[in-house]
């Protein structure tokens, strides 16, 4: 196995190989596998049919049992956090996988039967993402356009907040590690603690891992954390553990709406782009891939999702960008300051000595 | 399960849940599917995927609201006025499936002359007893046939047994359970009207009936807007027809309440009428809220019921098997083989014992003489008149309504043993609980001795479950139970051992029963286990010869033949135990007919006769099912058929023939007396043949249909621990229901304990919508307390706009306060127990609690501590103009515990 130095392409100022940024065909092979090796394998979360059962949190748990808040597994130090369903927050060093809840509410101009689900918003100037684009979509539109707007809005409890003009729809997705194809993490690791597997997933390696917390700045998402009362860093393994003995992640397998698909990258993106056409034709415009493109700030992830909103909904970065890719231009920047520097020192001593 | 078993003629869901998958259109109504059953909502989402509609009908709008295509929000307690709305639309505009109408119901069948619907009483059927609040359901009846076809043996003893049926003891007694399998007893079948324009024919009353069910008056009660009722009704009928199916799914958001079973039967109506029973994708999915909650019905926990659905003998009724079967005995459908059933039942509990000469030992049976259901022995052990209990997964201290009472009830006994997997409150409440805090128990004064046995969970023990679609699914035990912990099936095989060794030699005849019974199981391991599989093969029955039964057709009523529960003959067929198949779904059809095994004899689907048409030929290609095959001479198709394999669809009972004999080859409904779905139930729900709009106990609201407002024979329990907060009362003006999280389990004994489980919803909160929080100074994450003439709780609140106030017509808001109930003083996750709110009333049926729907205040901050905790709740009683509350020390009487004694009440 061939180690791959980072420093080595930033050292000359150029990324020939992409190795820092940009699409990258094989990021195992590029990670140095270069015998044959499993195909990469990833995540397709699927917030559509998301039902925020969270069964993905405690299977994760179980299998690699993680405590609770702190190291000892005995305090919650959360609570209820008052922010819908989700008292686990965000993603952490106990917490691989994460559930969000979002609600939304909206009021809309036409009125609506009643409260709507993804998408249904868009009645006005689409088919109904109810139907599947039959005749049923088509009358469904037409229901709603003979909706009395005066006989709505005698619907006035006595806020004049909710009624039948209002919209909820309830957004759950299940976060996780994104096992980038240009992962910050990794790059930074002085310890190589942390490194990519022959599936093409970034696993940190706890008896390696010195708790120099480089990687938890670098990680454009968020997602690797120390734990406290450890120091060390943890996050998501995919289960390489399970993976090494054909087993699918404990997350994925305990899914029971397929809403965490697991799978051979390749076979998950057409997946995704099959299922994101459909909700497209079903008229939910608002659905779209994130970290699906190989060509945005981390090379495309390996675990990657299905939304129905803006990123920044989810609390996920809108367009993430590794920590490293800048690398080669700081340290052609940083040459260029230390030759100035030596430059001068040079010329002061010389100077001195002149004098 | 009455509401389905008196329509139908099985109290278990009519469809599989695989088979939501077929479904043109899924209505989730009384149910939170999503977040309840998660498991088996992927079939759900595998119909949405296939272009089916999804309508989810709650008051709150939940996860399984996010998933839906429409949202519903509805008043609490007003399923019965949609419902009937639907069912008035589908009559109104022609929408019903008339071949399915005409041959498979009751549509044609005529009622006899005595009969007075509610429409023309305000409220009340005719046979009302006011004294006793209970109905006489004799004006209910069918006219009768003549001549019959088919009557009883023995007419006079029968008509006896009728009369005695209308004692109010026995009607106490809860007989309507016993049409968990088989559908109630009628005198003989009736007198028909083809044309269905007989004004006395079912079809003719039931459009009378709900005439005034109008999408006006569905907005007025229920608060839905008539353009969002249209289109529910749009969907639900544009796709039940011969080529599509709608299925409907409920669970205890329809049984909690004090008209829950009344609530399935409108639900059965409307599905008969659609003619979505018995065909893919249609049927009443009714989901059991908990792992063998079915098996715990079919093979029962209830004080009324024997295995099978076979009634509970009763003292003033039952002096001899004669009497026991008397009601059957030659009556049309399989009902008609009760002795059959009982007599094996004797058998295979007192072996070589029963013979015909001793009765079968039917007089070994304990007989009941009124109504021992559950939370009336919680009453009467605050009353002193019960001395020992056994709590076997159950923790009434959080999990019952009125857990406060529950309590009370506990800390009266003498004895209590506590299985269960952790130290749960039902078995600390001596020591500690809001009520040591209040002064109003006292661990010194308390008399019960607990005894806690940790149990084995259940990959530590073998033996089967019965889920929700009536498949029984055997599990191998997986490790050991530790140290202690032991199976159910340890405990009270070696109980019963301990106790028949104690009594060995005793000649009192009343250890008779004991010492007669057979309890030879083998066991096996260094803890003596008993072999799980031979009670399951002992369930199932054996023949002359010794070797298991493969039908309970096979049972007879000689003593020839044994079987511990006669619904569930067969899951040991061929001396292979059935229900540890487990060959893949993608190995076999969708049916999986080869994955465990299913009640009745491997049937998946009930009553699917009704797939093809009167003459066996499926009704369209695309919902073909099973059928009849002319060239073999039998029925056919995906499922196992539930109809006599070669009856032939033109078969015409002869004159004189008995039980499933007397049934014609076009009656599905095979467990009928009839044969029919019962869109009228002359007999088997106490609380009226036809269902009607009644509000809850607790409401808010006056009922805009009648000036009955509740359910007239609702089942109440008195005392100073269970008051009742006053309809439309100013004190108590919002409502209140509860349900459950993913999260947690139940009362919290297997969730609040586990870290993993525990930090997801870690404390207890109440949702209330943003109206609410604005009119009462709510604050989001912030406590508040509920007040009610039980007690006050004080919670977090989650302010969300998925809660909202309901708007009447007559411009009257309604706020809904939603609560989950999982928690208690225990464990990692604490909270205040919300079941201490609840007061207990009941369904006249079922004896099941209105917990889904009650009153309460609601105020910023934490409830008051202590003695203050009493005046501030006393208060309120008083404001209410309800009686005190107060009670003596642990519960009792305040005379008599001031006098230093027990309750005497």
């Amino acid at each position: 196995m061939t180690t791959i130095s980072s420093a080595s392409a930033a050292f000359t100022g150029r990324d020939p190989g992409n190795r820092l940024y940009g699409p990258v065909p094989d990021v195992t092979e590029q990670a140095g596998y270069v015998e044959e090796h499993p195909k990469r394998v990833g995540f397709f979360t699927d917030t559509s049919v998301c039902i925020g059962c969270k069964a993905c949190e405690v299977a994760c748990k179980e299998w690699n049992t993680l405590p609770m808040d702190d190291s000892h597994g005995v305090r919650d130090a959360i609570g209820l956090s008052g922010m819908s369903f989700d008292n686990t927050g965000q993603l952490g060093a106990n917490s691989w996988r994460h559930v969000a809840f979002i609600e939304q509410s909206r009021t809309v101009d036409l009125p609506m039967p009643t409260f709507g689900r993804p998408g249904d918003d868009r009645h006005d100037h689409g088919p109904s993402v109810a139907g599947s684009g039959d005749h049923d979509s088509l009358a469904t539109a037409q229901q709603s356009s003979v909706l009395n707007a005066e006989a709505l809005s005698e619907f006035d409890p006595q806020t004049g907040q909710s009624g039948a003009d209002k919209q909820v729809r309830w957004l759950m997705s299940s976060d996780v590690c994104k096992h980038c194809t240009h992962a910050g993490c990794l790059d930074v690791c002085p310890t190589g603690a942390l490194f990519r597997t022959e599936f093409g997933t970034v696993v940190v390696q706890g008896d390696i891992c010195n708790g120099c917390g480089y990687c938890v700045a670098s990680c454009p998402y968020g997602v690797i954390d120390q734990r406290k009362g450890d120091g060390r860093v943890f996050k998501c393994t995919m289960c390489y553990d399970r993976l090494t003995d054909g087993l699918m992640p404990a997350c994925a397998t305990a899914c029971p709406t397929q809403s965490i698909q697991f799978g051979d990258l390749d076979e998950l993106q057409a997946r995704a782009d099959a299922r994101l056409a459909t909700l497209q034709g079903q008229g939910v415009e608002t659905a779209r891939l994130y970290g699906r493109d190989e060509s945005d700030g981390v090379g495309g992830v390996g675990a990657f999702f299905l939304l129905l909103d803006e990123p920044e909904v989810y609390g996920l970065p809108p367009d993430p960008i590794v920590t490293t890719r800048d690398l080669p231009a700081m340290w052609k920047a940083a040459g260029k300051a230390a030759a100035m520097m030596v430059g001068v020192a040079m010329t002061a001593i010389l100077g001195s000595r002149r004098s | 399960m009455p509401g389905l078993g008196a329509s139908f003629g099985r109290g278990g869901a009519t469809n599989f849940l695989e088979d939501l998958a077929n479904s043109d259109c899924i209505v989730i109504e009384g149910s939170n599917m999503a977040e309840c059953h998660p498991v088996g909502f992927q079939w759900v989402g595998e119909a949405k995927a296939r272009g089916a509609k999804i309508v989810h009908i709650d008051p709150r709008f939940t996860r399984t609201s996010a998933i839906a295509d429409l949202h519903v929000p509805l008043r609490i307690g007003t399923d019965i006025a949609f419902l009937g709305g639907l069912i008035n639309y589908v009559l109104t505009n022609e929408l019903y499936f008339k071949e399915y109408v005409a041959a498979y119901t009751n549509a044609a069948a005529l009622v006899g002359e005595e009969f007075v619907d509610s429409e023309d009483l305000d409220g009340l059927f005719s046979g009302f007893d006011p004294e006793h609040r209970v109905y006489d359901e004799s004006s209910w009846q069918y006219e009768p046939e003549e001549p019959p076809h088919s009557g009883s043996d023995h007419p006079e003893e029968a008509a006896q047994q009728e009369s005695a049926e209308q004692h109010p003891d026995v009607k106490k007694s809860d007989r309507a359970q016993a049409a968990g399998s088989g559908g109630p007893p009628i005198a003989a079948k009736p007198k028909r009207d083809e044309t269905l324009q007989h004004p006395r024919s079912v079809f003719q009353i039931l459009k009378r009936h709900y005439a005034r069910y109008t999408p006006e008056m569905v907005s007025e009660v229920c608060g839905v807007e008539p353009e969002v009722f249209e289109q529910v009704a749009k969907w639900v009928t544009e796709n039940s027809n011969r080529d599509r199916t709608t299925a409907w799914v409920y669970s205890v958001g329809w049984t909690q309440h004090s008209v829950g079973a009344q609530y399935i039967r409108t639900c059965s109506i409307l599905q008969a009428l659609l003619g979505n029973i018995g065909r893919p994708g249609g049927g009443i999915m009714a989901l059991r809220g908990h792992a063998s909650i079915q098996g715990s019905t079919d093979v029962p926990t209830l004080f009324n019921l024997l295995p099978g659905y076979l009634p509970m003998p009763h003292a003033l009724q039952h002096q001899s098997l004669d009497q026991y079967v008397a009601d059957a005995a030659g009556k049309a459908g399989f009902w008609g083989n009760k002795r059959n059933y009982m007599v094996s039942l004797l058998k295979a509990w007192w072996g070589e014992h029963a013979t015909a000469e001793n009765d079968f030992c039917f007089d070994y049976l304990p007989k009941i003489d009124g109504d021992h259901s559950s939370y009336q022995t919680i009453a009467a052990m605050i009353r002193g008149e019960v001395s020992g209990y056994f709590l076997v997964g159950e923790n009434p201290g959080v999990g019952h309504p009125n857990s406060r009472m529950n309590r009370f009830g506990l800390a009266n006994l003498d004895w209590l043993v506590v299985r269960d997997l952790q130290m749960i409150e039902s078995a600390t409440f001596w020591k500690e609980g809001p009520e040591h805090e209040t002064g109003e128990l006292a661990p010194e004064s308390i008399g019960t001795e607990v005894f806690f046995m940790p149990a084995a969970t259940h990959v530590e023990k073998d033996g089967t479950f019965t889920q929700t679609q009536r498949v029984l699914q055997w599990r191998d035990k997986a490790v050991e139970p530790p140290d202690d912990a032991r199976s159910d099936l340890w405990f009270y095989f070696h109980l019963g051992r301990i106790l028949r060794e104690r009594l060995a030699g005793s000649d009192d005849p009343r250890d008779r029963p004991l010492l007669d019974l057979t309890w030879d199981y083998p066991t096996h391991g260094e803890t003596q286990d008993p072999d799980a599989s031979s009670v399951l093969r002992e369930i199932n029955g054996t023949g002359p010869d010794g070797r298991a039964l493969s039908s309970y057709l096979q049972m007879k009523d000689d003593g020839s033949t044994t079987g511990g529960c006669w619904i569930y003959c067969g899951v040991y067929a061929d001396e292979v135990n059935q229900a540890r198949r487990r060959k893949p779904g993608k190995e076999q059809g969708p049916v999986a007919s080869e994955w465990g095994w299913a009640w009745p004899l491997n049937r998946r689907m009930l009553y699917n006769r009704a797939s093809a048409d009167p003459d066996g030929k499926p009704w369209s290609e695309r919902k073909k099912y099973v059928w009849w095959d002319e060239d073999a001479g039998e029925w056919t198709g995906l499922d196992i058929p539930d109809f006599e394999k070669n009856k032939r669809p033109d078969y015409v009972p002869p004159d004189g023939a008995k039980a499933q004999d007397a049934l014609a080859g076009n009656d599905p409904f095979v467990m009928q007396g009839d044969g029919k779905a019962w869109l009228f139930a002359p007999a088997g729900v106490v609380d009226g043949p036809l269902p009607t709009h009644y509000e809850p106990l607790e409401s808010v609201v006056e009922n805009g249909l009648y000036k009955q407002q509740a359910n007239p024979t609702v089942e109440k329990i008195d005392g100073p621990w269970n008051r009742a907060n006053p309809a439309r009362s100013d004190v108590f003006p919002f409502q209140v229901t509860t349900y459950r999280l993913t999260e947690h389990h139940t009362a919290g004994g297997m969730s609040r304990t586990l870290p993993y489980l525990a930090e997801l919803q870690p404390e207890f909160f109440v949702e209330v919508s943003p109206e609410l929080a604005k009119l009462r100074g709510l604050a989001n994450n912030e406590y508040a307390t509920l007040v009610s003439a039980r007690t006050a709780v004080e919670a977090k609140v989650l302010v969300t706009e998925r809660m909202r106030p309901i708007r009447l017509r007559d411009g009257t808001v309604v706020h809904q306060i939603g609560m989950p109930y999982h928690w208690s003083y225990a464990g990692i996750s604490t909270g205040d127990a919300a079941n201490d709110l609840l007061g207990i009333v009941m369904d006249p049926n079922t004896h099941i609690q209105e917990s889904k729907v009650s009153s309460c205040d609601i105020i910023a901050g934490r409830r008051p501590r202590g003695p203050e905790l009493l005046e501030f709740v006393e208060g309120y009683r008083q404001r209410a103009g309800v009686e005190s509350g107060k009670v003596g020390l642990n519960g009792r009487d305040p005379v008599a515990a001031e006098a230093g004694e027990g309750s005497n009440l």
